[in-house]
């Protein structure tokens, strides 16, 4: 077999090539270009709690993870690992820093250092020598830097993402479970992703593949909570 | 002459390194045939050789057990030690018999029975299950010229008279030889006992059964000139370094690490080993002994072991930060690296595929590195594990034991499961009753947050012994005594009662799915009329 064609067998490593981190469909049109840009900082946010920040994180995730990528989470206890893997993250290739205190940046540079991306969730107040040195470690490493949430983040982000809350289906006056839910997410960033992106999720079992529900959907209403991008520090 | 020899024996010793206890019958099984049974299953007529079955048959409470080599070398190591104490010249002829040379401790202790007796004695209390009967039966010792010779005396734990080896051996049937075929082809030609082999003419034995027939005439003369090979004690790699004065700062204390790490680098590569798991030893002056393993899939290199060290300093004595309790209290004065387990260098091959091999490896660096900063439990990979609740689904395991935390589970589907019938790691798609439908919740909180559900007169929502909420249906909740918000929507109760064999760990629980006007929907559980927020679908 000429080596050409042996090449091509081989699976793609993640480090060694450039092109960047796929995400899942449904979030490709949220990037520039379709994916996550390597060197690229992220930011998660949420318009309230319980507005699907977390399903996000997670989806972002599952893109990489599914790819081969390793990923780490830093800072973020509670985040539901069985729906982690039900959404396709491949949990072994996750590492958890749970509870990192105050050495966090020394952690999250530590890990940026060897992970394609890394999530933080900083458990203090960052300042913006923190924000910019990892910033620069993610440019120079060629990871990814995802935080969560982004609000709190001084420097200004690639991408910053932001769930506006979704609908809860299957569940009725004492009948039914969750069956899953429809998430409204808006992707607004800098250079060329300045511009105003809106996506729909459907979470459910299936994780992001699983087939929606037969009813449509509600309507996007003015209901919906006006989009957290004014509010960031930048 | 042959060396006049005592040897330690062990009955049935892969039984009695289990640690079983002696009133148990027990067997080691080794490839379907019992290879060792206890005294008491002994008793019921259980013998090495039979199969499982046959052995299960004879005596039906019998424990069986899979031989675990490398445990009985372990615990042998026990009574090497106790015989060492002796003369250091003991040699292991395997795990549960060892020879000692009695010419110098015979004299020292007033000849070959009281220094017998005194082994016997040793031994017998560095057994695993010391202060019982060994399950196996007790050990016996035996002295006689040669160590072939005391192999036989130790079965009978005798002492033979130097010189009287020739007449002790005579009754012994050939098979004693340990030369299988030869003692078929010898039964088969009329010689039964070592006595008439010995007697017949060496020439004779040499010129039919060859060199080996010769070695075997030998042995039954009690002319054992094979002398003992004593164990070799393992090298002392270990490398240290005392400082005159104390070192606080950390790159002063990395700059000799790194010397330290050249020099043992140096020394396993003169070995042709390679340290697969260092410990790394501090001291400081005010005695406080820290310690903390290393281990590495691949090799150590001395550059990579600088660089751990360096890491561990750094975790020590600048990291109090986290963890202010293990700061030490004053600088350091003496540092070693350990080589905990070294095996003999094979060299590593990096990936074919540029370096798809690395990436792993530096994850694992960079993983390594965090647990030296902050401990080794702060890296915690998930597992998939079994359970109803969310937090049970995942288990979360220390970096390192990722592999076997794995590993256990997969034994545990094959042997100490959850009772039958009633639940099985959801993995494997065995149900769990009561377990919450997928999806799962986004957000699991690591503590529960207290909540309180009322009904639409503001009494508390409780589930029933039925299964159903009463006395009303839920219409307000408040999440940690915060402001109420109005339940739209709400799904269960799914009860729980687990673990109802065990009044320790029985706990009752019901969960329920709660959507809220404010557009959160929660997993909540309540427990002895207590509401908590287990879960957030976030």
């Amino acid at each position: 077999m000429a080596r050409s064609s042996l090449v091509k067998l081989a699976p793609s490593t993640s480090l060694a090539d450039q092109r960047g981190l796929g995400v899942v469909d449904a979030l490709g049109a949220l990037f520039p270009g379709g994916g996550l840009r390597r060197g690229s900082t992220v930011t998660v946010d949420g318009t309230a709690p319980g507005s699907g920040a977390t399903s996000l994180l997670l989806s972002l995730l599952a893109g990489p993870s599914g790819e081969g990528a390793w990923c780490a989470v830093v800072g973020l206890p509670e985040l539901g690992l069985a729906a982690a893997a039900e959404i396709g993250i491949r949990l072994f290739r996750l590492a958890l820093v749970p509870t990192p205190g105050p050495s966090w940046p020394t952690v999250s540079a530590a890990l940026l250092d060897a992970c394609d991306l890394v999530a933080v969730r900083p458990p203090v107040r960052v300042r913006p020598m923190e924000a910019r040195r990892l910033a620069a470690r993610t440019r120079e490493r060629g990871s990814v830097l995802v935080v969560i949430p982004g609000r709190a983040w001084p420097e200004v982000p690639d991408v910053r993402l932001c769930a506006l809350g979704g609908q809860c289906q299957g569940l009725g006056a004492g009948h039914g479970h969750v069956q899953g839910r429809w998430l409204e997410v808006e992707a607004t960033g800098r250079r060329a992703a300045d511009r105003v992106v809106r996506a729909r999720l459907w979470l459910s079992a299936g994780g992001l593949d699983g087939p929606p529900p037969p009813s449509r959907p509600l309507e996007p209403s003015p209901e919906i909570p006006p989009p957290c991008a004014g509010e960031a520090a930048g | 002459m042959p060396v006049r020899t005592l040897v330690v024996w062990c009955p049935d010793w892969p039984v009695t390194a289990t640690g079983l206890r002696p009133e148990v019958a027990g067997a080691v099984v080794q490839a379907n045939r019992v290879v060792a049974c206890s005294v008491v299953a002994r008793a019921r007529g259980v013998r090495a050789g039979l199969r499982r079955r046959e052995a299960q048959a004879r005596c039906p409470e019998l424990v069986v057990l899979d031989r675990d080599t490398s445990l009985e070398a372990r615990a042998f190591e026990a009574v090497v030690a106790a015989v060492e104490a002796f003369s250091p010249r003991a040699e292991v002829i395997r795990p549960g018999q060892c020879a000692l040379a009695t010419r110098g401790p015979s004299r020292y202790f007033g000849g070959d029975e009281a220094l017998a007796a005194q082994v016997a004695a040793a031994v017998a209390g560095a057994l695993p299950a010391a202060g019982t009967a060994p399950a196996g039966g007790a050990p016996r010792v035996g002295v006689a010229d040669g160590p072939f010779a005391a192999g036989l005396a130790a079965r009978r734990g005798i002492v033979v008279a130097p010189g009287q080896s020739g007449e002790f051996l005579a009754p012994w049937p050939v098979g004693a030889l340990g030369r299988p075929e030869l003692a078929d082809l010898l039964g088969r030609l009329g010689i039964r006992t070592l006595g008439q082999l010995a007697a017949l003419p060496a020439p004779d034995v040499a010129s039919r059964f060859g060199a080996d027939g010769a070695a075997a005439h030998r042995l039954a003369q009690g002319r054992d000139e094979r002398g003992l090979e004593p164990r070799v004690a393992p090298p002392d790699l270990a490398a240290t370094v005392s400082f005159d004065s104390p070192v606080e700062r950390v790159d002063t204390a990395a700059f000799a690490a790194r010397a330290l790490a050249e020099d043992l680098h140096q020394r396993l590569v003169d070995r042709g080993l390679a340290c697969r798991r260092v410990r790394v030893e501090a001291e400081t002056d005010h005695g406080e002994r820290l310690v903390r393993l290393w281990r590495t899939d691949g090799s150590f290199t001395a550059a990579a072991l600088a660089e751990r060290v360096r890491w561990q300093l750094d975790g020590w004595l600048r990291g109090g930060e986290g963890s202010a309790a293990e700061r030490p209290t004053a600088g350091l004065g003496r540092l070693s690296l350990v080589p905990d387990e070294v095996a003999p260098d094979g060299g590593s091959q990096p990936g074919f595929w540029g370096e798809s091999a690395g990436v792993d490896e530096r994850v694992a660096r960079a993983l390594a590195r965090v647990q030296g900063l902050l401990g080794p439990e702060a890296v915690v990979a998930a597992v998939v594990s079994g359970g109803r609740g969310p937090a049970e689904q995942v288990r979360l395991v220390p970096w390192d034991e990722r592999r076997s935390a794995a590993r256990a589970l997969v034994l545990g589907r094959q042997g100490a499961g959850p009772p039958a019938g009633r639940a099985g790691p959801a993995g494997d798609g065995t149900p769990w009753p009561g377990r919450i439908p997928p999806p799962a919740p986004g957000v699991v909180h690591p503590d529960p947050v207290p909540a309180q559900l009322v009904d639409r007169q503001g009494q508390v929502v409780g589930v029933t012994g039925r299964g159903s909420l009463e006395p009303g249906h839920p219409s307000r909740l408040s999440v940690a005594g915060g402001a109420w918000t109005e339940v739209v929507a709400w799904g269960g109760p799914w009860p729980v009662d687990e673990r109802w064999w065990d009044p320790q760990a029985h706990r009752r629980r019901a969960r329920v799915q709660v959507a809220t006007a404010d557009g959160a929907v929660h997993l909540l559980a309540v427990e002895a009329g207590r509401w908590s927020v287990e879960a957030t679908y976030d």
